[in-house]
């Protein structure tokens, strides 16, 4: 009886020291933090600083590596290779961003003064942005070959070309032809991304300046430009991000080709890595796309802020 | 399929006497100096007198009970391979009280998988993978000695480079069993070549080049392909390179040997192929040949068997009008192919490995692994020579070259043995790369011998 009895008073104790324990609006914060600071580390931050220690090692697949220092690091910048990579993975970023980003902002004023099937023409744009990267992929891969290509068949029946164009065998055809896939890919997602932004400008702004004698150029350079900024940077900085980590639509489309012409950090990591099996090495390249990601990151974040 | 040794083989002998035959001629012609010609004529008698031992008896290895493997292979490339497949896997259930859990994967994602498997130790009991895969993580599986050593004697011996990708020299073991090879070699079109003034592709190089100078003269040009294409990419190049004595690194896997009047021979040849191929071909990955050809815009390319078969089934009159032969052979002067050897590994992260053992041993004994070759229709030549007899190798006489393909393939890491560096070079597309810059002209071959050489250096001093 008396046992029976301290126990209940010890539960009941226990019970209200937890009670009074979720009474701390800190304690209370992290523990409903705690969740999703669990699945960050476990899924990002563990894979991320693992990843980190493997390129300062000589792993290879299936065997266990050994601290190797820089070495991965330094033998990566006497690779022909690699700075190859390096070219080809900058040029694809700025070209396909800058031209996403000038195709997205025209087609969103497009949109934004659309008045009948807003709907329906939203939709369609989004398109691209909604179909598997996988299937568009395979898609253009097909588009671009040089024997059945639908490209080089209807200039060839228009009698604009004289023999079939090998979009994928020539480097620079080659680089030209992933990034426009890349564009086709990626404009979706600046023109939905910035028609959000001006459907928030006011048109008692517009208007205003209209009415002060603003033509429409500026009436876009000084009203519209400056109000959709903010989300102009962070779509910007995030197509960044992708677009400098893309891996899918050159791999599908060329494999790196036509001989490493098209190959990007993410390609070229995946080679050694995976198909090569030297797995330091692969990451150390993989980190190579890291400082881009941060500083994207960063640039985004202190605008926000300062914009607030 | 025929069970008896003493049937007869193709040509109205009896086994024994091709067989005596065939050990005679190899034994005095010598395998490093046979022409093509006279080791297509031995070519059936590929095992030894008395190295088939039906009654050997196995070794005794006992499922564990209630045994549950997980087995990844390729998917296969004709259908009647996976049915094969999976009534020996269901009879093998049946007998020994066991599951199998079977996974099939296009060939080109099983490396990475099994990668994986090897990296995490989990996953798979059994890979049926591909190439060097055993030789880059020998320490993840199981040994395999005792196995194949019984099946070598029991069913002719394995094939020389079926031994070089499943043994490992170094740890003195077997890592894998090498289960067979997809072959690849020259599909032609034969009223085309005919048509050019041969009978079929000549068995030399240098003819070998006339003969496609005049298919592109006839408006039939030929394609090879120059993009990525692991397999097809990676097999003529291969071929063009060894054929004309040229190899990435010496016997000692350390000494890059690519840099030298060989390959510089070799990559001028592919330069004048080249000409005579269809535009495009620097793109090509691996379906690519395979649709020009079916399509009628190429009269010679290099594929497996697969190229006959999809003819047969959508294009009956291209399938009447296509052949295959051997690659040619080149200075070097003994024929020179590449091997896509697929070889079955169990894992030590496995909880049942004497099942997995057993159930592949039982996969590659006669009454299960005949069939199953025989329904590969001529796509998997096979591993253990005793196996060059069956029906399918004869029945149609356009599968016969297939059949002796294992004889004429070398290695990848050619002339180094299987490792970590060899499949990190195929990886980096080396060798293909090396003729693709030659054959659109962004490199002359000496220049292109010298990036290679540098990019080889670079794996082989790790």
């Amino acid at each position: 009886m008396n046992r029976a009895g301290t126990a209940v008073t010890l539960r009941g104790s226990t019970t209200s020291a937890l009670l009074r324990l979720f009474e701390h609006r800190e304690v209370l914060g992290i523990l409903f933090v705690l969740p999703a600071v669990l699945l960050l580390g476990i899924f990002l931050a563990y894979p991320f600083f693992f990843g980190v220690w493997l390129s300062f090692t000589d792993t290879i697949i299936g065997g266990r590596g050994r601290y190797i220092g820089w070495a991965n690091y330094r033998s990566l910048l006497q690779d022909s290779l690699f700075w190859l990579t390096t070219r080809n993975t900058f040029l694809y970023t700025i070209v396909a961003v800058w031209l996403k980003l000038a195709m997205g902002l025209v087609l969103a004023l497009i949109l934004n003064r659309l008045v009948r099937l807003k709907g329906l023409l939203r939709a369609i744009v989004l398109l691209p942005w909604i179909v598997p990267t996988a299937f568009s992929a395979i898609a253009f891969w097909w588009m671009y070959d040089s024997t059945f290509g639908v490209i080089s068949w209807v200039l060839l029946k228009a009698g604009w070309i004289s023999h079939r164009i090998d979009f994928l065998g020539d480097p620079n055809l080659a680089r030209a032809s992933v990034i426009v896939a890349n564009v086709w890919r990626g404009v979706p997602f600046f023109a939905i991304g910035l028609l959000a932004g001006l459907q928030t400008v006011e048109p008692s702004l517009l208007e205003a300046a209209a009415i002060d004698g603003a033509g429409v150029w500026q009436r876009f350079w000084h009203v519209t430009l400056p109000l959709v900024m903010p989300l102009l940077v962070i779509v910007t900085t995030f197509s960044t991000i992708w677009t400098f980590s893309d891996f899918q639509l050159v791999y599908i489309i060329t494999r790196g080709g036509p001989a490493n012409a098209t190959h990007l950090y993410g390609t070229l990591a995946y080679q050694r890595a995976i198909q090569g099996g030297q797995f330091g090495e692969g990451a150390a390249i993989s980190n190579f796309i890291f400082p881009i990601l941060f500083l994207g990151a960063v640039i985004s974040l202190l605008y926000v802020k300062r914009e607030e | 399929m025929s069970r008896d040794p003493e049937a007869s083989a193709p040509g109205g002998l009896t086994r024994r006497e091709f067989t005596k035959a065939g050990v005679v001629g190899l034994a005095s012609l010598g395998i490093s100096s046979v022409g093509l010609g006279s080791l297509a004529e031995l070519a059936h008698a590929h095992h030894p007198e008395k190295s088939y031992n039906p009654g050997l008896a196995p070794p005794r290895i006992t499922p564990e009970k209630g045994a549950s493997l997980r087995v990844l292979r390729w998917s296969g490339f004709v259908k009647t391979d996976q049915e094969l497949w999976d009534q020996n896997t269901k009879k093998w259930e049946e007998q020994t009280g066991s599951k199998v859990l079977l996974e099939y994967l296009s060939w080109e994602d099983v490396r990475p998988k099994s990668a994986m498997t090897a990296a995490v130790g989990a996953g798979p009991d059994i890979v049926v993978g591909w190439y060097d895969d055993p030789h880059l993580y020998p320490d993840k599986l199981h040994d395999m000695t005792e196995i194949a050593e019984y099946l070598g004697k029991k069913y002719g011996g394995w094939y020389d480079v079926m031994r070089q990708y499943g043994y490992s020299t170094r740890l003195k073991r077997w890592l894998a069993l090498p289960i067979g090879a997809p072959a690849i070699q020259i599909n032609y079109r034969v009223s085309w070549v005919k048509e050019a003034g041969w009978e079929k592709p000549p068995a030399k190089t240098d003819e070998f080049l006339k003969l496609c100078k005049k298919l592109k003269a006839n408006n039939h040009p030929v394609g090879f392909a120059l993009g990525h294409a692991v397999g097809d990419g990676n097999s003529w190049t291969h071929w063009c390179l060894w054929a004309f004595g040229g190899k990435a690194v010496e016997k000692d896997n350390k000494t890059i040997a690519i840099n030298r009047p060989e390959t510089v021979n070799a990559l001028e040849y592919a330069k004048e192929l080249y000409e005579t191929m269809i535009p495009g071909t620097a793109s090509w990955l691996d379906p690519h040949n395979n649709k020009a050809f079916l399509a009628g815009e190429i009269s010679i390319t290099n594929n497996g068997i697969s190229i006959y078969y999809a003819a047969k089934a959508q294009f009956p009159t291209i399938a009447e009008d296509t052949d295959h032969v051997p690659f040619p052979v080149g200075p070097v002067g003994r024929p020179m192919e590449v091997g896509l050897i697929s070889q079955a590994m169990v894992f030590k992260h496995s909880k049942f490995p004497n099942a997995a053992k057993h159930y592949l041993m039982f996969m590659l004994e006669e009454p299960q692994y005949a069939p199953w070759i025989d329904a590969t229709r001529g796509y998997v030549t096979q591993s253990l020579k005793y196996y060059s007899h069956l029906d399918v190798w004869t029945r149609d006489p356009k599968h016969t070259p297939f059949r002796d393909a294992a004889l004429r393939m070398v290695p990848l890491s050619y002339a180094g043995t299987p490792s970590p560096q060899s499949a990190a070079a195929l990886g980096e597309y080396i060798v293909l790369d090396m003729f693709a810059d030659v054959c659109t002209g962004r490199k002359t071959p000496k220049e292109a011998a010298r990036a290679a050489e540098e990019r080889l250096a670079r794996i082989f001093k790790k």
